[in-house]
């Protein structure tokens, strides 16, 4: 479980987040709404525990273990794990080794990449010289191999082409245990309650409830969660009436 | 051909003749009289010492010559060991080729002044030895010829000269390691090396220095590749040095003919560099390259480069990167020069330090911050080496490992 309680953080001495509460079961999957520049990445880039967002007040809570201060390193093991928007170059390394890096040489790559169709990529550098969609299914391989507990998704449908939406989607479900999957040996009710896969995406589109059944849906604005409920209904309620809506509740 | 008098004549003139670039080094304060030692047979030489063994496959000298189509090793003055296992290929020791052979002298001193700087006349003035290494035409060297000039004692200066030559049609690897013994400190390589690479031939030439901490290390070399040669050149500096200066130049005077030069150094603290590299590029459709890697530890690393086009329809590109990890100074001076209209020449330099947004990237795919910064170096120093056998390749990827550790 992911616990996040009273939250405040600044980025350079500005306040970004502010008595952010947010709690994510096992299992559970949630999207996060809201305009630019409202603190969602920097939500994703705290969790993930990018030093440059520092914590004022509050607590972050994972799998019981307290990581409001805990270095990048120890919550990628502990499994916490992102798929970014913007991820730098690294000059020099090989998808193929940042996927055995992710994997700790445990994985197939030649087999993962070729199920994201990003074969061809593997002898690349890292996102070098990747389009807006390449970089999306490089970021999701690599998130295939780390395979962590709970997955921040940072739009991973921006800049991805038509053709490539629905294997970006269809992974991501998978990824979340979100995908049907008809197991002889199991109930699909029994799938659904052994699921223990966490999720946070972030979508400025909606496509990605498409593919993925989530659970919950939170909208941030100006740094604060205004509100919470069904994802696809949120959804509805943004595309007819935008963000101003918020207003009405926050002020 | 110049006779061999002329050459001494010329050199003692420039016997004081201080070189442009680099530390100006007192070469009175060293000893170059002979130092013998006994030649070893194949299996004496796979019975070294093991730590001497180590030191020497570092330096990408494999005693057993497994994987390999010749040797030739010098140890301070003398030539202890020199054979070629592959038709075509010849290694032989210079001094002796120098006696035996006549066509030897239409190479010696023909692309190197010898009056360029005092290193350079006391190679001519006072020569120990050095190799030969000459594919026949049309021969491929199918494995590497592994060439070694090791110091043993202390307070030496090592004056060699060599002559690689690869006929018409010729393919040849040479991997050159130079290294200290492990009690040795302080000394001096003079290394004279000129490369003949003719109509249609190919040529790589790595070079991986291992160094003592006090020594001083002045090579100097010139190529000259004809009609649709190649001439790949590689430079590996990962280990303690008191100094390096070098600027080999290459000649391309054949059309359609390309030179390579990639150089990889690591400066750790009170090390001073200063690497360059020129190429002239003087017929149509020639092609140059000059990658340099530079990791300054508290180093000072100077880069240079310098590219000269003259000739229409030639494309050359330089590229400088320098990251600071330790603390130290990058210098790095690229520089271009086109003598005709329709030259395709380009440059790139950049000297910084690891960025933190690359760390966190890798911290957050479950790396420790070490782990990180040693990745995304390891990233910055593996450069796409074009035209070495893949064998070659591995032998490199092999030095920058070893050194690895206690490099960052």
């Amino acid at each position: 479980m992911l616990l996040i309680e009273d939250l405040q953080v600044e980025l350079e001495g500005k306040v970004l987040l502010k008595d952010i509460h947010l709690e994510i079961l096992p299992g559970e999957t949630h999207i996060l709404f809201g305009p630019n520049g409202s603190g969602k990445t920097s939500l994703l880039m705290t969790i993930m525990g990018y030093p440059q967002y520092a914590v004022k007040r509050g607590k972050i809570t994972f799998k019981g273990v307290d990581i409001t201060h805990a270095p990048i390193d120890e919550r990628a093991r502990l499994g916490i794990g992102m798929s970014y928007q913007r991820p730098p170059t690294i000059n020099g390394l090989k998808l193929r080794q940042m996927i055995d890096i992710c994997a700790k040489k445990h994985a197939d790559a030649e087999e993962m990449a070729k199920s994201l169709n990003f074969f061809d990529f593997l002898e690349r550098d890292v996102n070098a010289g990747f389009s807006g969609g390449e970089i999306k299914r490089s970021e999701l391989l690599q998130l295939k191999a780390q395979n962590p507990d709970l997955m921040l998704f940072d739009e991973p449908e921006s800049g991805v082409d038509i053709e490539n939406m629905a294997l970006i989607g269809k992974t991501i479900a998978q990824l979340l245990q979100k995908a049907p999957v008809k197991d002889g040996s199991k109930s699909m009710l029994q799938t659904r309650q052994d699921r223990t896969r966490m999720g946070l995406v972030i979508t400025h589109t909606g496509y990605i409830l498409d593919y993925v059944p989530a659970d919950k849906g939170q909208v941030l604005y100006e740094g604060i969660l205004a509100c919470a409920g069904n994802p696809r209904e949120i959804f509805q309620c943004i595309a007819i009436s935008g963000y101003e809506e918020c207003l009405k509740c926050n002020l | 051909m110049q006779p061999l008098e002329d050459i001494e004549g010329k050199a003692k003139a420039a016997a004081d003749k201080k070189a442009p670039f680099g530390e100006d080094l007192d070469l009175g304060k060293y000893d170059r009289s002979f130092v013998p030692h006994k030649y070893l047979a194949e299996e004496e030489i796979c019975a070294l010492p093991e730590m001497e063994r180590r030191l020497l496959l570092m330096s990408g000298l494999d005693v057993t010559g497994r994987g390999r189509g010749g040797t030739f090793f010098q140890k301070d003055t003398t030539v202890v060991h020199c054979r070629s296992l592959q038709e075509g290929i010849e290694v032989l020791p210079i001094k002796e080729s120098l006696k035996k052979y006549d066509w030897i002298k239409d190479y010696f001193w023909k692309l190197v002044p010898v009056d360029q700087d005092k290193y350079t006349a006391s190679a001519a003035l006072e020569l120990h030895d050095g190799y030969v290494i000459r594919a026949l035409p049309g021969s491929k060297s199918i494995y590497p010829i592994q060439a070694c000039l090791y110091i043993d004692k202390e307070n030496l200066q090592q004056n060699v000269h060599n002559l690689i030559i690869a006929e018409e049609g010729s393919e040849l690897h040479v991997i050159t390691g130079c290294t200290t013994s492990p009690k040795m400190k302080r000394g001096v390589h003079v290394g004279i090396s000129e490369f003949f690479i003719k109509k249609n031939a190919k040529l790589s030439f790595t070079m991986i220095h291992n160094w003592a901490e006090e020594m001083a290390v002045r090579p100097r070399s010139v190529a000259m590749v004809e009609e649709g040669g190649l001439f790949v050149n590689n430079y590996i500096c990962m280990r303690p040095v008191r100094s390096i200066q070098m600027y080999p130049v290459t000649h391309l005077v054949g059309e359609d003919s390309t030179a390579m030069f990639y150089s990889i150094v690591v400066g750790t603290p009170g090390s001073n560099f200063d690497i360059g590299g020129r190429i002239f590029l003087k017929k149509p459709g020639c092609r140059a390259e000059i990658i340099q890697r530079a990791i300054s530890n508290g180093a000072y690393v100077m880069n240079r480069g310098h590219l000269i086009g003259e000739a229409p329809d030639i494309k050359a590109h330089l590229e400088c990167k320098g990251l600071l990890l330790k603390g130290g100074v990058i210098d790095s001076i690229p520089q271009l020069s086109a003598h005709v209209e329709g030259v395709d020449m380009s440059h790139e330099a950049a000297v910084g330090k690891v960025a933190r947004e690359e760390i966190y990237y890798l911290m957050s795919r479950g790396l420790s911050e070490q782990e990180s910064i040693s990745t995304i170096v390891r990233g910055f120093l593996s450069v796409d080496i074009k035209g070495l056998p893949p064998m070659l390749k591995a032998e490199i990827d092999k030095a920058i490992d070893a050194s690895d550790k206690d490099a960052f």
